[in-house]
């Protein structure tokens, strides 16, 4: 017991001071891209390999799709640049497309109505679809005392019934279509639904594989896209927090 | 014909029809032989045809670190199961049935394994409609009857942030008479997209096979490409993707040692390991901008270099985490209320892991003295030397402190690489191409333990066919036997101290 208190004191406390003090990120992290970087010449030289997952449309002035994007720095050669900020999750999917001119937008609040029921205390049900928990390793990161997500009322829960939303990751397998449908089916109304990663969004390194439906689009109504391969933390913890108005 | 199996080296390249192809009674025969003599199944694999399927096998043995490749060709629609007198072939068989439509005479689990179509059009082992997927988790489950038994399902769905599975329990009261594990809710079909590679997408693909293994898995394909292309890697290359590889160890070592404490409800430890292991990660992060290594290597090398800066602020901060990591570990060999709770549940003897075939932590927690780092050595494995640490209970025991043991000379390993890394390009420049009609096999020890990839490419160096076997294809038996005679409670603490791969296995 006392090496336990002796042990506790050591690791002292843990808990980041973020949002109300700034997070520093590696100096290598891929968050959102250079806008200026997406220009007509670095679509050129980047038109030859071009990207494996049509992240990147050459046509015109050149387009990054975050949804699809894997951060993967393939690209990099190519002359796209990725600034270090993580903000990159969006509330719609034609958010997530950046080029040169495009206008940030990032997550709009709930309504005021859903702000009400959720604003403090959201509960998740998580499913993994196909996930390769990376994505499933990182959201068990944010419940960690580094993390501490439940000090915003954000929680995961063991039953679909408990649960306010639904926290989609992997690209949907076909064998866990059904079972995903009747998690949702089991969250009572309201619900929101958060797509998790690149697979969850549009299928990320397994898009268009006959084994999966390249994401959750086609068939649930998302609240919440949170792109990268996986998302870090910080892209998440971000995206849940404009989600329920507490940064902005 | 050579009648000879041929042995090769980790990480290299043959002719494939310098494979000897035996025949049916010779090739069984090889196999049964070898695996009674302590030799490992490391890959068996189909590679269908229109009218005649090619079988092949990879057997290891570790004293020696041997690598023997053996293969057969039948135009029958059935093959003869040796899984019931060698059980290490048993989820083999049933994956060739699946993906060949290839049927395995007198298998005693003859069932699918993902629950997938057959990759051969019109050819089903279970005479299914062609393309039509099989609907999944639906097939006949080993059953006990008798008064007071009963049955206990659960999943695909499980209650924390985890991938999906079938579990099903046949129980006498609180006890566990047999367990039966159902997977292929993962299958995402990554053997087929591979297939005809490498494609611009392959190396991002193999990254998520386990996305745990994400290190794991690219430095065995790496190995593939570079055997299949003859690139050598720089030593610079070599050392950064071995500390790539124990700064991944580490992350999941130190999360199964915190998670192994949540489950016996001893939270010091829990929560100070949850945090650590995201301190490994954040120095995998550090190499490379990925908290899995995503985007870390490449054929000959690896992208990313590190600076003296950078390496002096990774071995500041491995200083620390060794220090904390210690500290939350060791708190749970001195609490009798832990380790009462890990001694003795979960047992695996010696002989069943020999048997099964298990791989990795899980083997060596039960006596087998089996590492491919130190076994089969490859890149920077070849110039130093990590002791294998090994245990004799086959307990949960056993196996949390072979992860600490593990973690120990990770850390030592990564430090003394640290300090004395090599000069010179991180990356080789020559560009990637594969030769034609070859096999090349690749082997690594991921965190779970061996990783194999075979390639075999066709006359215009593309995959005729890209094996994967993750270490949890071997391991997810060992698990069903642990809970054998074991209260059922004990589930959730007997899989941590596994930690197996959904999509590992699921492919």
């Amino acid at each position: 017991m006392l090496r336990a208190i002796l042990a506790r004191i050591k690791q002292g406390h843990r808990t980041m001071p973020y949002p109300a003090a700034p997070l520093k990120m590696p100096e290598r992290f891929r968050g959102y891209p250079v806008q200026a970087s997406l220009c007509k010449s670095t679509a050129l030289s980047f038109a030859a390999p071009g990207c494996p997952y049509g992240a990147f449309d050459t046509a015109g002035e050149g387009s990054l799709d975050l949804g699809k994007c894997l951060f993967c720095a393939g690209c990099q050669a190519g002359g796209v640049e990725f600034s270090n900020d993580f903000s990159l999750a969006a509330t719609r999917r034609e958010n997530l497309i950046v080029t040169p001119e495009s206008v940030r937008c990032r997550v709009e609040p709930l309504s005021k109505e859903l702000l009400k029921l959720f604003g403090r205390s959201l509960k998740f049900r998580e499913v993994s679809a196909g996930g390769c928990n990376a994505c499933e390793a990182d959201i068990n990161v944010l419940s960690t005392i580094g993390w501490d997500l439940g000090r915003f009322g954000i929680q995961f829960t063991a039953s679909p019934r408990h649960a306010d939303g639904l926290w989609i990751t992997g690209p949907v397998t076909k064998n866990m279509h059904q079972a995903l449908l009747a998690t949702y089916e089991a969250i009572p109304s309201p619900k929101i639904v958060v797509a998790c990663g690149a697979c969850a969004i549009n299928g990320g390194p397994f898009i268009d594989s006959p084994q999966v439906l390249n994401g959750t689009d086609a068939f649930l109504p998302v609240d919440l896209y949170i792109p990268g391969c996986p998302p870090h933390p910080a892209t998440i913890l971000d995206g849940l927090l404009r989600l329920l108005n507490k940064i902005g | 014909m050579r009648n000879r199996p041929l042995a090769i080296a980790n990480g290299s390249a043959v002719p494939f029809g310098d494979i000897p192809q035996f025949e049916t009674s010779i090739f069984l025969e090889t196999i049964l032989d070898a695996t009674a003599h302590s030799w490992n199944v490391s890959a068996y694999f189909g590679m269908p045809d229109r009218d005649e399927t090619t079988l092949l096998c990879v057997l290891t043995r570790h004293t020696e670190g041997v690598i023997w490749v053996v293969g057969a060709k039948t135009r029958e629609a059935s093959f003869p199961s040796i899984a019931a007198i060698c059980p290490q072939v048993q989820l083999f068989e049933r994956e060739i049935a699946e993906q060949c439509g290839l049927k395995f005479n007198r298998h005693p689990w003859f069932k699918p394994l993902r629950f997938h179509p057959s990759l051969v059009p019109g050819r089903d082992a279970w005479g299914r409609k062609s393309g039509e997927q099989p609907p999944v988790g639906v097939m006949d489950y080993f059953q006990v009857t008798g008064d007071e038994i009963h049955e206990v399902a659960v999943g695909p769905v499980h209650a924390g942030i985890i991938e999906p599975g079938h579990f099903r329990f046949q129980c006498h009261g609180e006890e566990v008479f047999h367990l039966e594990i159902s997977l292929g809710y993962q299958h995402r079909g990554i053997e087929s997209l591979l297939q005809g590679g490498p494609h611009p997408a392959t190396l991002r693909q193999i990254e998520a096979i386990a996305g745990d293994t994400t290190t794991g898995h690219a430095v065995a394909y790496c190995m593939v490409m570079e055997a299949l292309s003859g690139i050598r890697v720089p030593p610079r290359g070599e050392v950064l993707r071995g500390i790539a590889l124990e700064l991944e160890r580490l992350a999941n070592h130190a999360g199964d040692l915190g998670a192994i404490a949540g489950d016996v409800g001893y939270l010091p430890t829990s929560s100070f390991c949850g945090r650590i292991r995201g301190d490994f990660l954040n120095m995998t992060a550090a190499l490379c901008g990925s908290r899995f290594g995503r985007g870390m290597l490449i054929p000959g090398g690896t992208r990313f270099d590190l600076t003296e800066g950078e390496r002096d602020d990774l071995l500041a901060r491995l200083a620390e985490a060794r220090v904390d990591l210690a500290g939350a570990v060791n708190l749970l060999w001195d609490t009798p209320s832990v380790m009462g709770r890990l001694e003795g549940v979960g047992h695996v003897p010696l002989q069943t892991a020999l048997e099964l075939g298990l791989v990795g932590p899980a083997a060596r927690a039960s006596g087998i003295k089996r590492d491919i780092r130190n076994d089969f050595p490859y890149g920077i494995y070849r110039m130093t030397n990590i002791p294998v640490a090994s245990a004799f209970h086959g307990d949960v025991c056993a196996r949390t402190m072979i992860r600490w043991q593990e973690a120990q000379k990770s850390m030592d390993f990564v430090e003394e690489q640290l300090r004395q890394m090599p000069a010179g390009n991180h990356a080789a420049k020559e560009p990637c191409s594969v030769s034609e009609g070859k096999i090349a096999v690749a082997m690594t020890e991921g965190w779970r333990g061996e990783i194999c990839h075979v390639a075999v490419t066709d006359a215009s160096g593309k995959f005729s066919r890209y094996k994967v076997v993750d270490p949890s294809f071997h391991n997810w038996p060992g698990l069903a036997m642990a809970l054998r005679e074991q209260q059922i409670s004990d589930f959730p603490l007997c899989n941590k101290s596994f930690n197996l791969s959904y999509c590992g296995f699921d492919l």
